[in-house]
């Protein structure tokens, strides 16, 4: 069955990609879409079924090569399940919804072929993606790795006519190639210190990996928290954190259902799911797990604040994007790692939905995607205007509190558990990044209720705006389009109150969600308090379960423990939100302009994403273009090629010359030619011969 | 005891009774007229010898005291004579026929010469190996200038024989110097006499021997006869120059320094190595000027016997491996090329100057392919056979710890793949309007363009076992 979710995508790209021609465009889409739906039924059937033991399928040999072997293999466990139906549920909808979306796409020519092609590429970002999600080893994660990166510049410059579309797919595989090289580097020491590259005995070295330093550039480290560190840079440019993040909001240049897919539900949370999937090994990192805050809070805080003013309806989203997955990292970092992925199910949900929405309207309002140009389109799309409500309430956090304590799950959209409880945890780890991201994320919920519900007054609400035809025109998307929606605003509405005790509220059930046995904490605790010699005993055991947490992390329960106003604090702030926006943009639709003009630095600042793209222009890309262009024009040309074509087209052609006219036709000049080397020849034999 | 003598040289016997035979036939028949009949015999006797001796049992056997060894090194080598003679014969028939030069001398002394090659590659004492190299000479001077009516043809065999003589006196010169020192011509007893300590004048002896045969064999600085000699000569003559008596030479050369001088590794091949430096890099330069194919092939074999040298002088087994693995190749890729240079005509008229095949790839797709493959496997394209041979004889030297002499035939081997691949180029991307050549080609011609193409992509699989052969051979020789 798992072989089915995993190679069915592949199956499909394959036939889509080089059969097309024989199955003919429409049994492409058909045939992708199909595939990826029943992967996605048997997905559920897994997730549903599975009981939270760890299972390693073995497919075939993969690598053998020295002391290192390695299967490529299948590992189930919760982590797995809970990804693969985030993965193949978001990808077999984005598949319907292109099958609308995609038809007569304004950047093809009549008569032009693409949409075989852009299944294709869906279907094999797919395959990579449950390949990434399903790896039993190191190696294996890096080629699904590799694979969605591929599979991501592909489809970033889908539009390969549009040169921005290119520079933004180059630019997304270079940035994300500096993220891999740390992640390359963490798998090499991790090898080079466990000598395996597979999950199980990475996981049961981490305890020594803590008492072990490592050299590495100019100092010694701690060889775990170095890895980790390592593996989170990785993480940082798959998910785009900062100073890695640059790549995200042009990845917008690929077609919407793209930007669904890859850039919001599935391949920019890999970096999250890393993280969790390392927690053995992040356990015993506390340096590293601090860094992840701490960036993961300034993501969050960073983004939101560039996506208060950004007037592009997709790049908004996307910075909405960068910043929830700051909050995933954050609840990761603080050891909640459940806390994590709870809020990556429910975000693919409700970010896919808003992505496929804002896609709607963009093919409502005929390929226009600035937000200044809508408005009051609430009843020329009805259906697209709820799903997208629904989506906001989700993402803004809307929802009763205090209710769990009268209902056993608190009522509210996904997003209102999810993120509460990445906020409840970063206060419960009780430490200064802990605190810092705590604050960070309260404000930045506030700014993303701002910036979500401005996005919906500004389209739905308020005046016609731009082009009156294209108004005129505007039209329901069809029902390929909106099922999708459907589905996902279920997910939406729902997913976070049915997983909220397995996830975060009921410490029992999660445990057993997970897997995670509960003698084996009580144990290592116990044992974290006698002596070293219990550590020794640990060490070797892989802990089990899908994700663990050490004796000492108790961030769980304290986050439950936290006191009301902490509770409380992301509702406020998300009614703060939700009220500026709508004193700004419904009250009084002239103040915006007014607090542009009167703050003009921030505006700008923030308008140009905190000059993030100008800074690395200055400090690497011109500097790289110069190096580039000195060692091309000086160093290959001028010296290479130089003295090549010296050799070869000076010195060769002299000696030829002389070399022919020596031949002069005469036998005594032979005969002369054969006298001298026989003196040479004799001579040399004199001189260097071994005789006496 | 002399029953068990003649059984050995059997072959060699039963070759030489055929030549004589062949010219009496000839001479009381009706001459020229069966010119062709002999041919076709000559070569047919020449296979079966080879076959017959490819077949004979392993060992070693000496015969006359040692001065014949019949060993699977002698084997080897005799195999690759007689079949490549055969073959360059049985594709020279046309050419030969059509240009009225198609005397029934030719194959006999095709024939006879091939018996004194036998003579050399199984040579095991001073006279025996002097005996078989002045019958292999005798016999390709008069052959250089079989087209007597053309001044170039008797120009060429003017001069090989002049420059011939010399390379023999050297040649002999130092064979006396090595009886003198060693008080035998046997080989056996040389190897012997010289146990631990070496006198000076049997390494002059042994240097003067050894540039006797590096004349041969066309290796720098005594090979300037071999443009001239390749250009004059018909062009069957020259195919048969590039490959038989090269195979034969470099047999011979290998026996002697083995054979005889096996003690004073150290001292020849630092000799040879010169030789195969000089040569290699003479033969790559010089060639870029050549505009007749002709003559680029005569570089072009000087250039590969640089290689070959290389092999032997890495004074190992398996730089004899490689050496043999080497010239087997070369001679393979010879052939095809040569059939292809005797097809090379314009009117009836034969054309050498390479710019006439010039867009050749339009006209003759399939044997521009051929000649592709074989020019890419001359200049040591992988996959193709000449770049394992290349590879080998490097190896050999690497091993041998002559990194230096390995590096400097990388080089070379770059600079010599400008010419073979300008000829790709000029097939394939040359400006030409008109038609330069016939598209007329005889079947024989064809069938050993397209085989020893064929060869050359096919071997890569295992080179038809021929380095196992060539072990054997090394194993015999160097003991």
């Amino acid at each position: 069955m798992l072989q089915t979710i995993l190679f069915a995508p592949l199956i499909g790209a394959l036939i889509a990609g080089f059969g097309w021609r024989i199955i003919g465009e429409k049994g492409a889409q058909v045939l992708t879409t199909g595939l990826l739906f029943l992967s996605a039924l048997l997905s559920w059937v897994v997730f549903l079924t599975f009981d939270g033991e760890t299972q390693h399928i073995q497919i075939l040999r993969y690598i053998e090569s020295g002391t290192l072997s390695t299967d490529w293999g299948i590992r189930l466990d919760r982590l797995t399940a809970i990804m693969l139906i985030v993965v193949t549920t978001v990808s077999s909808l984005v598949h319907l919804y292109s099958m609308g979306y995609m038809e007569d796409d304004p950047q093809w020519d009549e008569g032009q072929n693409y949409k075989a092609r852009f299944f294709a590429y869906l279907s094999f970002f797919t395959f990579a993606m449950l390949a990434l999600v399903t790896a039993d080893n190191l190696v294996q994660m890096f080629f699904g790795w590799e694979g969605v990166g591929v599979a991501s510049y592909l489809l970033i410059g889908f539009y390969y006519k549009k040169p921005s579309a290119n520079a933004a797919a180059i630019k997304a595989f270079v940035v994300n190639r500096v993220g891999d090289f740390g992640f390359a580097l963490g798998i090499f020491g991790l090898f080079y210190l466990t000598d395996s590259i597979k999950m199980d005995d990475v996981f049961a070295a981490a305890p020594a990996l803590a008492e072990t330093n490592l050299h590495f550039l100019w100092a010694d480290w701690n060889a775990a928290n170095l890895l980790a560190v390592l593996l989170f840079i990785g993480a940082m440019g798959k998910s785009a954190q900062l100073f890695l993040h640059t790549w995200l909001p042009d990845a917008m240049e690929g077609p919407t259902p793209v930007s669904a897919l890859i850039h919001a539900a599935t391949m920019v949370t890999a970096g999250v799911f890393l993280v969790c999937r390392m927690s053995p090994l992040m356990e015993y990192a506390p340096q590293a797990t601090a860094f992840i805050v701490v960036i993961g809070a300034a993501t969050a805080f960073a983004a939101a604040t560039i996506g208060l003013v950004q007037n592009d309806i997709k790049r908004v989203i996307a910075y909405s994007t960068m910043s929830q997955l700051g909050y995933m990292f954050v609840a990761a970092g603080v050891g909640a790692y459940g806390v994590a992925m709870f809020h990556l199910l429910t975000h693919a949900f409700f970010k896919a939905m808003l992505f496929l929405g804002a896609g709607s309207v963009i093919t409502a309002m005929h390929h226009e995607q600035d937000m200044r140009n809508y408005g009051n389109l609430r009843k020329k799309i009805p259906l697209t205007f709820y799903a997208m409500l629904i989506g906001t309430l989700a993402i803004t956090g809307v929802g009763i509190p205090f209710s769990g304590d009268l209902f056993g799950v608190p009522i509210g959209f996904a997003g209102f558990l999810s993120k509460d409880a990445i906020i409840e945890s970063s206060f419960g780890a009780q430490t200064g990044v802990g605190n810092f991201a705590f604050w960070m994320l309260v404000i930045a919920a506030a700014f993303t209720s701002f910036y979500s519900w401005r996005l919906m007054f500004m389209t739905f609400w308020g005046k016609a705006r731009g082009d009156a035809h294209a108004h005129e025109h505007a039209h329901e998307s069809p029902m390929t389009m909106l099922v999708p929606l459907g589905v996902l605003a279920l997910g939406a509405a729902f997913s976070g109150m049915v997983w909220y005790n397995s996830f975060f509220g009921n410490h029992e059930k999660m445990l057993t969600f997970f897997g995670i046995e509960q003698h084996q904490v009580e144990a290592t605790a116990e044992g974290a308090s006698e002596d070293t010699t219990s550590h020794e005993a640990m060490a070797g055991i892989a802990p089990k379960g899908a994700i663990f947490m050490g004796p000492e992390n108790e961030v769980i329960e304290k986050a439950h423990q936290s006191p009301a106003w902490v509770k409380v604090s992301p509702f406020i702030a998300m009614v703060l939100g939700f009220v500026l926006a709508w004193y700004f943009y419904i009250v009084n639709p002239a103040a915006p302009r007014r607090l542009a003009e009167v703050q003009p630095v921030l505006y700008r600042f923030l308008l140009n994403k905190w000059y993030f793209d100008e800074i690395y222009d200055v400090l690497i890309v011109r500097p790289a273009f110069a190096i580039g262009r000195f060692l091309w024009k000086k160093g290959d040309m001028g010296v290479i090629d130089g003295s090549i074509n010296g050799v070869a087209m000076r010195i060769i052609p002299f000696f030829t010359r002389l070399a022919g006219r020596a031949q002069s036709g005469y036998v005594f000049t032979y005969a002369l030619s054969m006298v001298i080397g026989m003196v040479i020849l004799i001579s040399w034999m004199a001189i260097g011969g071994g005789a006496e | 005891m002399l029953n068990t003598d003649i059984s050995i040289v059997l072959p060699e016997i039963v070759l030489a009774l055929f030549a004589m035979a062949a010219l009496l036939f000839g001479v009381y028949t009706k001459k020229d007229k069966v010119a062709g009949p002999i041919l076709w015999a000559t070569s047919a006797v020449l296979a079966a010898i080879g076959i017959w001796i490819a077949m004979s049992p392993a060992g070693t056997h000496t015969a006359f005291n040692g001065a014949f060894v019949d060993d699977s090194f002698a084997r080897f080598a005799k195999v690759t004579i007689l079949l490549s003679a055969a073959a360059v014969l049985l594709m020279s028939a046309d050419f030969m026929y059509r240009r009225g030069l198609l005397r029934f001398e030719y194959p006999i002394l095709v024939a006879l010469s091939a018996v004194g090659m036998m003579m050399m590659v199984s040579a095991g004492d001073l006279m025996a190996l002097y005996m078989g190299l002045e019958l292999q000479s005798l016999a390709l001077y008069v052959v250089a200038a079989l087209n007597r009516d053309s001044l170039k043809s008797t120009e060429a065999g003017l001069k090989y024989f002049v420059l011939g003589a010399l390379s023999s006196g050297i040649l002999l010169y130092g064979a006396s110097l090595v009886y003198g020192f060693a008080g035998s011509t046997v080989f056996s007893d040389i190897i012997v006499s010289a146990e631990g300590h070496i006198p000076l004048g049997l390494l002059f002896g042994l240097t003067f021997v050894i540039m006797g045969l590096a004349f041969k064999v066309s290796a720098v600085p005594f090979h300037m006869w071999a443009p001239d000699v390749y250009e004059g000569s018909p062009t069957p003559v020259t195919a048969f120059f590039a490959t038989a008596p090269k195979m034969a030479a470099m047999g011979l050369f290998a026996r002697v320094v083995h054979d005889a001088f096996g003690m004073a590794v150290a001292d020849w091949s630092q000799i040879i190595a010169l030789l195969a430096v000089a040569s290699m890099f003479v033969g790559s330069i010089a060639a870029i000027g050549q505009r007749n194919i002709k003559r680029l092939m005569a570089y072009s074999s000087i250039t590969h016997m640089g290689f070959a040298l290389m092999g032997l002088a890495a004074g190992t087994a398996l730089g004899v491996q490689a050496m043999l693995v080497y010239m087997v190749i070369y001679v393979t890729m010879n052939i095809g090329t040569f059939a292809f240079i005797m097809s090379m005509e314009k009117d009836g008229v034969p054309v050498t100057d390479i710019s006439a095949l010039k867009q050749y790839s339009k006209h003759e797709p399939l044997r521009a392919l051929a000649l592709l493959l074989l020019m890419f496997s001359l200049a040591g394209v992988p996959p193709l056979l000449g770049f394992f041979g290349k590879f080998y004889v490097l190896k050999a030297a690497v091993d041998a710890n002559m990194t230096w002499l390995a590096t400097a035939g990388a080089i070379a081997s770059v600079i010599g793949a400008f010419y073979y691949l300008r000829i790709v180029y000029y097939m394939y991307f040359g400006e030409n309007e008109e038609e330069t050549l016939d598209g007329t080609m005889a079947p024989t011609q064809w069938v050993f363009l397209m085989a020893s193409a064929a060869i050359m992509l096919l071997g890569l699989v295992n080179m038809f076992g021929v380095d196992g052969y060539a072990a054997m051979a090394a194993e015999a020789l160097v003991k």
